[in-house]
């Protein structure tokens, strides 16, 4: 790596940092509302019930415990993490986190405390993990910066910059540890892999969205060689999992009942299909049928069930039968989609656990993913509006597709030769424009105009309607792409690699037969590496 | 072409993103100007003083707030009442903020018509538009990111942008060729903010010298060739634009209350935090002459524990060294910028020599300038961005002097939200002025130096990172907080000032020593 590329990285980061931290100087969701508060109070709260508290209460509703106000409902990763960051804030001032008189507790230094807590994970854990999935690729031969490009570009992604440092979260923990399962599992280390998902999914039970491909990823090579040591690796692979979830929750197995208690907060299946306003199928259905009245909570739930579960088939069999990491790549955005869409109890966040998947993508379709990202930003705008969050999405969202008409002046595409490519090229791109448009009119009709007296909801409704049509639009294609990618490594990659040698033949015979056998000497190491990963 | 704009839109995002952040009294200056401008008649706006920020701007800027006034009230009337003195609504921010944000247009404008012009007179090295290849974008980038336009404006809240625009503008101009309008917008400027007063002697030799006269082949001055119409021409555009400013206060008869609200001389040599200039080694050469000589017992005068921590808020007297009067400042000025246009005047060599002529006023001014504010050091950094694809000396003067001068603004903003703002941003600045400008000069440094730099300044320039670590850090950590208060404060700016002091020597030297070559990359 030479000066240049390091100092385009840093440029990259900085950038990226001062983005977040000039977001996470605007409002929280809550702020200066004290009965309503939110998520940044959930947190705060957490923090003052693990440090006060002894640890088989954090779960368990009790006089210091009111679970009705903000209880925990996370993992025990998360529980740990804010127990952290509690001893953190009672150094610095025990009001921040103490027993019940800090409840709604708002001030210029917690916000700052709070907002340095998010940042520092974002740059322990995120930031790394986003470095090295594109790293970890091999560099597109026409596009020397395309590692820092797609860096840059995942990195200023206006979702989860606006929730995690506007509206309050610490996605960028889970979030990282999935991209981190992926990284190693790219590396061919799948028992780190393993470990890094299933603490993603101890931080954060949304991260089951992720199972199916971890697992048929995992799966499909060990059942191929069932007999020639899959049986051993599928058994190693089980040990780590379950070593690890035993090691994140040993303090709560002391008792059955705890350990049920602790599992019945993070599946709150008495809670709505949905949470307020969400961009899939059944909020959007739900202008047509009144799903409570139509059906009891149990119908709903086995009709949410069997709808995900039929739905995510098609990519996870796929992906089980033709285990490549290009497929689990495409499957880990199709079954994140395909939980959203259908599952029950969908927040209108969770859009953000596929389009983290979107984001390493964008290499390979800078187009159609930075659709999807600015999409998924669009949906969450009811929610941002509510945090003050206006101006940061506004000037995000001009920001990001910005930066990306820079970076990829010209879409690199991998040839669209036939005509049909071509035409779906045009109607891509004219529907592209069409959604800018729709995009645009909305936000500006519920930025300007008060909604009817009878319909409180309709710009919000409308809003998750359209985006949901995105995001089915979305599936599909990601879907495809998935079932269309060969078993065998990137063609774009050895397509133009062909017409490299193509060119250079004409001008240097050597030097073609020197790209010749590097390029022979590649396909035998692809070879042995896939090789490796069937043992 | 795209690329500049792109940068400008996207800074503009940027510049949104601060709109919570913390604002300076400046602020509520500009909205008490506001206030004045839309609800008084004219011949009331020098002598309105309900709030004690009195409008101390020429007339032009005062209807600029006028016009700006006419949409206020759509956001928020109150803020257009004079009584509201610190009046400070959501409304009244985001109008204000949204106010700098677009008039920052004028700059971009600018950048925009100088990538303009070399990409007509120079368009081979305009071919590729690439941040760090190409040079033309490098400088306009650099003048587009700017850090301290970014701070100062839309942090601690002032109109740079927009002024620094107009000057841009009319160096453009000249560029251009189009010397009459450089002098318009020029004139303008100067009736927009007074400041500037400081590089007009520069237009005004190289507008006498280049335009009115012509100078022979060889590159002297052909005395035969000037031309009365063009000095007519010249003179009427300026007397046009300053009897548009000033004519309705010279029929008021308000001249005199003019120029004592312009000119204030009675605030004292150096600012609450001393500009890093001359006058910050001559006062803590008092200040050490002062604490050496009372442990010697040559000099008794009581309190300067006193005046040591307390003094640098106030106007204060020196110890030893005899007390500066604003006509000693006027007259070193004076005489600081004196070879420079001798220089200009004796071999013009093109726009570039101009450019030069006005960085080193901008530094004559700033060194022994009458109580000169720490921003103002951007009236060389911004002008030098335009002598970065020059030669390789001139750029590494602009990277000693904008990683100093930007340094030297740290204390602009205090507050702890703006502070990974303010480290973050000025990081990414350097970071980008040093790599780019390495890069179009293949220049990687040594292991011992930073690129473009000797080792000597490299160090210097590393220097400030223990020096910023010490006073956020360092100076709470040993408890002087209480005991010496302004220790940080005295130290930057002495440090910087030493930088600042080097880079103009340094600057004056190679103007002299080298002849600026024309066309270099044709």
């Amino acid at each position: 790596m030479t000066m240049l590329d390091c100092s385009k990285v840093v440029i990259a980061t900085l950038c990226a940092i001062l983005l977040r931290w000039c977001v996470s100087q605007g409002g929280y969701s809550g702020s200066g509302k004290p009965p309503m508060l939110g998520d940044y109070e959930a947190q705060r709260h957490w923090q003052e019930v693990t440090v006060n508290l002894p640890l088989q209460e954090w779960y368990v509703n009790s006089s210091h415990n009111d679970l009705e106000y903000w209880g925990l409902d996370y993992p025990p990763l998360t529980a740990y993490h804010s127990y952290l960051c509690g001893l953190v804030a009672r150094f610095f001032n025990p009001e921040w986190v103490a027993l019940n008189t800090s409840r709604g507790h708002e001030s210029y230094q917690h916000k700052l405390f709070m907002r340095y807590s998010v940042m520092i994970a974002d740059l322990l854990l995120y930031f790394p993990m986003v470095y090295w999935i594109f790293a970890a690729r091999k560099p597109h031969p026409s596009d020397a910066d395309s590692v820092v490009k797609s860096y840059l570009l995942m990195l200023l992604y206006p979702g989860l910059i606006l929730i995690d440092y506007g509206h309050f979260q610490y996605n960028c923990i889970s979030l990282g540890l999935a991209l981190g399962a992926v990284c190693a599992l790219a590396h061919g280390r799948e028992l780190l892999g393993s470990t890094l998902y299933c603490m993603a999914l101890n931080y954060k039970q949304m991260e089951l969205y992720h199972a199916m491909p971890f697992f048929c990823y995992l799966l499909g090579p060990c059942l191929r060689n069932l007999f020639h040591g899959g049986f051993t690796h599928l058994v190693k692979i089980g040990m780590v999992v379950v070593g690890t979830f035993t090691v994140c929750w040993v303090p709560f197995l002391t008792s059955v009942d705890l350990a049920l208690q602790v599992l019945h907060r993070l599946f709150p299946f008495a809670r709505g299909i949905f949470e307020d306003k969400v961009s899939n199928i059944w909020c959007s259905l739900s202008v047509l049928i009144k799903w409570k009245q139509v059906m009891s909570r149990d119908q709903i739930l086995l009709m949410c069930l069997c709808s995900t579960g039929v739905c995510l088939l098609p990519s996870s069999l796929d992906l089980l039968i033709q285990p490549t990491f290009k497929k689990f790549r495409y499957a880990l955005v199709n079954s994140a989609m395909i939980f959203f869409l259908f599952s029950f109890q969908v927040h209108e966040k969770s859009i953000l656990i596929p389009a983290l998947f979107v984001c390493i993508l964008i290499p390979d379709h800078p187009f159609w993913c930075i659709w999807f990202l600015q999409v998924s930003t669009f949906s969450m705008l009811p929610l941002l509006i509510k945090d003050g969050q206006l101006i940061a999405y506004v000037a995000l969202m001009v920001l990001y597709p910005l930066v990306y008409y820079n970076l990829y002046p010209k879409v690199v595409q991998y040839g669209p030769s036939t005509t049909t490519e071509k035409w779906a090229d045009i109607f891509a791109k004219l529907g592209f424009c069409i959604s800018c448009v729709g995009q645009l009119l909305l936000s500006v009709a519920m930025v300007i105009f008060p909604p009817p007296a009878g319909l409180p909801d309709l710009f919000p409704l409308v809003i998750s309607v359209f985006s949901c049509a995105h995001f089915l639009l979305f599936t599909l294609y990601f879907h495809v792409q998935q079932f269309t990618s060969g078993p065998y490594v990137n063609t774009g990659a050895i397509k133009s690699e062909a017409k490299k040698i193509k060119s250079s033949k004409n001008t240097n015979m050597n030097k073609a037969k020197l790209e010749n056998t590097t390029k022979n000497k590649g396909k035998a190491n692809k070879l042995k590496l896939r090789k490796k990963k069937h043992d | 072409m795209m690329a500049v704009i792109a940068v400008g839109i996207a800074l503009s995002c940027f510049k949104l993103l601060l709109i919570n952040s913390y604002k300076s009294t400046d602020f509520d200056v500009h909205r008490n100007w506001l206030a004045i401008t839309h609800s008084l008649p004219v011949r009331k706006w020098y002598y309105e003083e309900t709030s004690q920020w009195t409008l101390d701007y020429p007339p032009f800027f005062a209807w600029f707030e006028c016009a700006l006034s006419q949409l206020a009230a759509f956001f928020d009337p109150a803020m257009l009442k004079v009584e509201n003195v610190d009046y400070r609504s959501s409304a009244t921010i985001l109008f204000q903020q949204l106010t700098v944000i677009v008039s920052d247009v004028m700059l971009i404008y600018a950048v925009y018509e100088l990538y303009a012009f070399y990409q007509k007179t120079q368009p081979k090295v305009t071919e590729h538009e690439d941040f760090f290849r190409n040079p033309v974008l490098v400088q306009c980038t650099l003048l587009l990111t700017n850090f301290g336009l970014l701070i100062i404006d839309h942090i601690h809240f002032q109109y740079n942008g927009f002024l620094y625009g107009t000057l841009l503008l009319s160096i453009v101009r000249i560029y251009q060729g189009r010397h009459m309008s450089a002098a318009f917008w020029f004139a303008a400027l100067l009736n927009f903010k007074h400041l500037y007063l400081y590089v007009a002697p520069a237009y005004f030799v190289y507008l006498l010298r280049c335009y009115v006269f012509q100078s022979k082949d060889d590159g002297s001055l052909n005395w035969r060739s000037f031309s009365i119409l063009r000095l007519i021409g010249l003179g009427s555009i300026v007397l046009f634009v300053f009897g548009i400013s000033l004519g309705p206060f010279v029929i008021l008869n308000q001249l005199e209350q003019l120029k004592t609200r312009l000119f204030p001389f009675k605030r004292g040599l150096c600012h609450a935090y001393w500009a890093p200039n001359f006058w910050a080694l001559y006062n803590v050469a008092d200040k050490a002459a002062t604490v050496v000589g009372t442990k010697l017992g040559l000099v008794s005068i009581g309190n300067h524990t006193a005046s040591m921590t307390g003094g640098l808020v106030q106007e204060f007297k020196h110890a030893v060294l005899p007390s500066v009067t604003p006509l000693v400042t006027l007259v070193l000025t004076a005489f600081s910028i004196l070879p420079c246009l001798y220089l200009l005047w004796s071999g013009p060599k093109g726009p570039q020599s101009f450019v030069r002529a006005l960085v080193l006023c901008g530094f004559g001014s700033f060194m022994f300038g009458w109580h000169v504010h720490e921003k103002a050091i951007l009236m060389m950094i911004i002008p030098l961005c335009l002598l970065v694809q020059e030669r390789k000396r001139d750029a590494s003067v602009l990277l000693l002097m904008s990683t100093i001068g930007h340094y030297s603004l740290f204390p602009l903003l205090f507050t702890q939200f703006e502070t990974p703002i303010k480290v973050c941003l000025m990081l990414l600045t350097t970071v980008y002025a040093f790599s780019s400008i390495a890069n179009v000069y293949k220049d990687k440094g040594t292991s011992s130096s930073l690129p473009l730099l000797s080792t000597v300044e490299s160090v210097y320039l590393l220097g400030i990172l223990p020096l910023e670590l010490y006073n956020s850090v360092g100076h709470t950590l040993l408890g002087l907080t209480d005991k010496l208060p302004f220790l940080p404060l005295m130290m930057t700016s002495v440090y910087c000032a030493i930088g600042v002091t080097y880079a103009w020597l340094k600057f004056y030297w190679i103007s002299y020593k080298d002849v600026p070559k024309l066309e270099k990359h044709d």
